[in-house]
């Protein structure tokens, strides 16, 4: 098994602890994994975004030009990577913000309002661990213990408190992630 | 025991200088690799150790730092990015002159000037054919992830005390900034005097009690004496050069193709050898782990085996040169690579390989 991932959006939105929580619970499942930012003035203020491999075998190039999965959590990172979804891949978004919804039929297409379901928990920032509750139930690479796993760590010992919060996002993403059909999107214009 | 940990390469190499039993530290901080004295600056090595951190006024402070801790004997070492590293060439070529161990990291970033804080490996010249001036060479190890960066650290200094010569780390950005797992090597003691005298000879400054004085220095206004001292470092770099070259080939077996490359490019360059092979291209991948010592025994065999040689680095072509230099016009060598802080993909390497060798009616 080889996922290569991308995770794209606005600098702040946990886009690079996503990847980093994605990456330790690979480790802790003791699959070869690597995590390779975007640093640099994009990041300041602009779009962040990280590139997650995970795999059975040594990893070669952490720097990708195509992905299996595109996580995009802005339309700035929609417009540059749509188009970077390997054909058969998966394209994971929140709908929140977004204009140009993609519009590819050779990739399968799945919608998460992180935003909104975050904001009914009645914390924002557990927005990150929504999204990737919904991309684990579309690809259930590593398990739900190997992420609490991971997590635990990640945070330092004075955020453990905030794990059984970040467990029920997870469990919410999974639970509220839905697929979306460009077809029909079309037909709806 | 050892212990995994997933970390970014420079944390990694910060982690390995305490692990490594180091003395000191001296930097200055600059992106990308501002992360080793943040990291040594939060684990307080000093109470771990008694290792000594110190964040100098600037990088040439640093440098020397780092040629007065080397004198006295102790395991001293370094790190910046390119400008940086341009800064402290002049220190540089004092420590290979006056003949001391010593470590030094360049995290590459694009250049030429300040550039730009992305990756890049245009520092290669720099690295291996001087940078300082007079007659000296640098051993150059180049890491390619994050469990090199953490290897390397210990095996630079065993190089450096070896021979008593300092030793580069040419890392880049991506290696620097990218998070992978580590395994941490098991904590080693720091070397008392004594134990440094035993293995590797007086010849530090230590006091001078029971025994005539050391004296370290890179400067001899003799000629004669002075050529022979150049003469010395150069039996040393053949030493090197026969003793401890490193290098890593991959799916060379078959190869009818070649790529050469080091650090992040050789991450790059192994995928397109995978994507080749996917579309029927054998080709294999030639890795020098030491960029001096170069392979180029091991080029020159390859030569007699494949159609062509690509040289993959993100430069404009700096280590092509020394490929050129190795095969002997045996074989078409032809370089590709972005530069200026952009990173080329797999897609990209493999799309040169096509078009510069394989479909090249020339060759």
């Amino acid at each position: 098994m080889t996922e290569e991932i991308i995770i794209a959006g606005f600098g702040g939105q946990g886009v690079l602890s996503m990847g980093k929580i994605l990456a330790y619970s690979g480790m802790m499942q003791g699959e070869e994994v690597s995590w390779m930012p975007s640093y640099g003035p994009e990041m300041r203020g602009g779009t962040a975004n990280v590139t997650v491999i995970l795999s059975d075998d040594r990893i070669s190039s952490p720097y990708l030009k195509v992905y299996d999965t595109a996580i995009i959590l802005n339309q700035q990172s929609m417009d540059k990577f749509e188009h970077s979804v390997k054909p058969g891949g998966v394209l994971i978004y929140d709908p929140n913000g977004i204009i140009d919804h993609p519009t590819r039929t050779d990739i399968a297409i799945y919608q998460i309002e992180g935003n909104r379901l975050a904001t009914e928990m009645g914390n924002k920032k557990v927005f990150n661990m929504i999204v990737l509750g919904g991309f684990l139930k579309v690809k259930p690479i590593v398990q739900l213990d190997n992420v609490i796993a991971g997590l635990k760590k990640s945070l330092p010992e004075r955020y453990h408190h905030l794990i059984p919060l970040n467990k029920e996002a997870i469990t919410k993403g999974m639970q509220h992630i839905i697929s979306y059909k460009v077809e029909s999107a079309l037909i709806d214009h | 025991m050892s212990e995994l940990r997933l970390m970014k390469g420079n944390e990694a190499l910060a982690e390995a200088a305490i692990r490594a039993g180091a003395d000191a530290y001296f930097g200055y901080p600059i992106t990308p690799q501002s992360e080793v004295i943040e990291y040594l600056m939060t684990e307080r090595p000093e109470e771990r150790t008694g290792m000594v951190v110190l964040q100098a006024e600037s990088e040439v402070a640093a440098i020397n730092m780092v040629y007065g801790a080397a004198s006295t004997g102790k395991r001293a070492m370094t790190s910046s990015s390119s400008p940086g590293v341009s800064l402290k060439l002049e220190g540089v070529s004092y420590l290979a002159g006056a003949e001391l161990p010593a470590v030094i990291v360049n995290v590459m970033r694009g250049g030429p000037g300040l550039g730009t804080i992305q990756p890049s490996q245009a520092d290669y010249f720099q690295a291996v054919k001087g940078g300082g001036h007079g007659d000296y060479k640098l051993y150059v190890l180049a890491p390619a992830s994050v469990q090199e960066m953490s290897d390397f650290v210990s095996d630079a200094f065993d190089i450096a005390f070896k021979y008593r010569a300092p030793v580069l780390i040419l890392s880049d950005g991506l290696i620097g900034q990218m998070m992978e797992k580590v395994v941490l090597k098991d904590q080693k003691d720091r070397m008392p005097d004594e134990e440094i005298i035993k293995r590797y000879g007086s010849w530090a400054t230590t006091g001078k009690k029971g025994r005539e004085r050391n004296i370290v220095t890179s400067l001899d206004l003799i000629p004669e004496k002075m050529e022979a001292r150049v003469h010395r470092l150069m039996k040393k770099y053949e030493q090197m050069e026969r003793e401890d070259l490193r290098y890593e080939m991959i799916q060379c077996e078959d190869a009818e193709y070649l790529f050469v490359a080091y650090g992040s490019s050789s991450r790059i360059a192994q995928k397109a050898v995978q994507l080749a092979r996917e579309k029927g291209i054998k080709v294999g991948l030639l890795r020098p782990i030491t960029l001096f010592p170069f392979p180029k025994q091991q080029l020159l065999v390859l030569a007699h085996q494949v159609k062509g040689i690509l040289s993959v680095e993100l430069s404009t072509g700096q280590m092509v040169e020394d490929v050129r230099l190795a095969v002997k016009g045996r074989v078409p060598v032809k370089h590709y690579g972005r530069t200026g802080g952009s990173i080329h993909t797999p897609e990209e390497v493999l799309e040169a390989l096509e078009q510069k060798i394989i479909s090249d009616g020339s060759n």
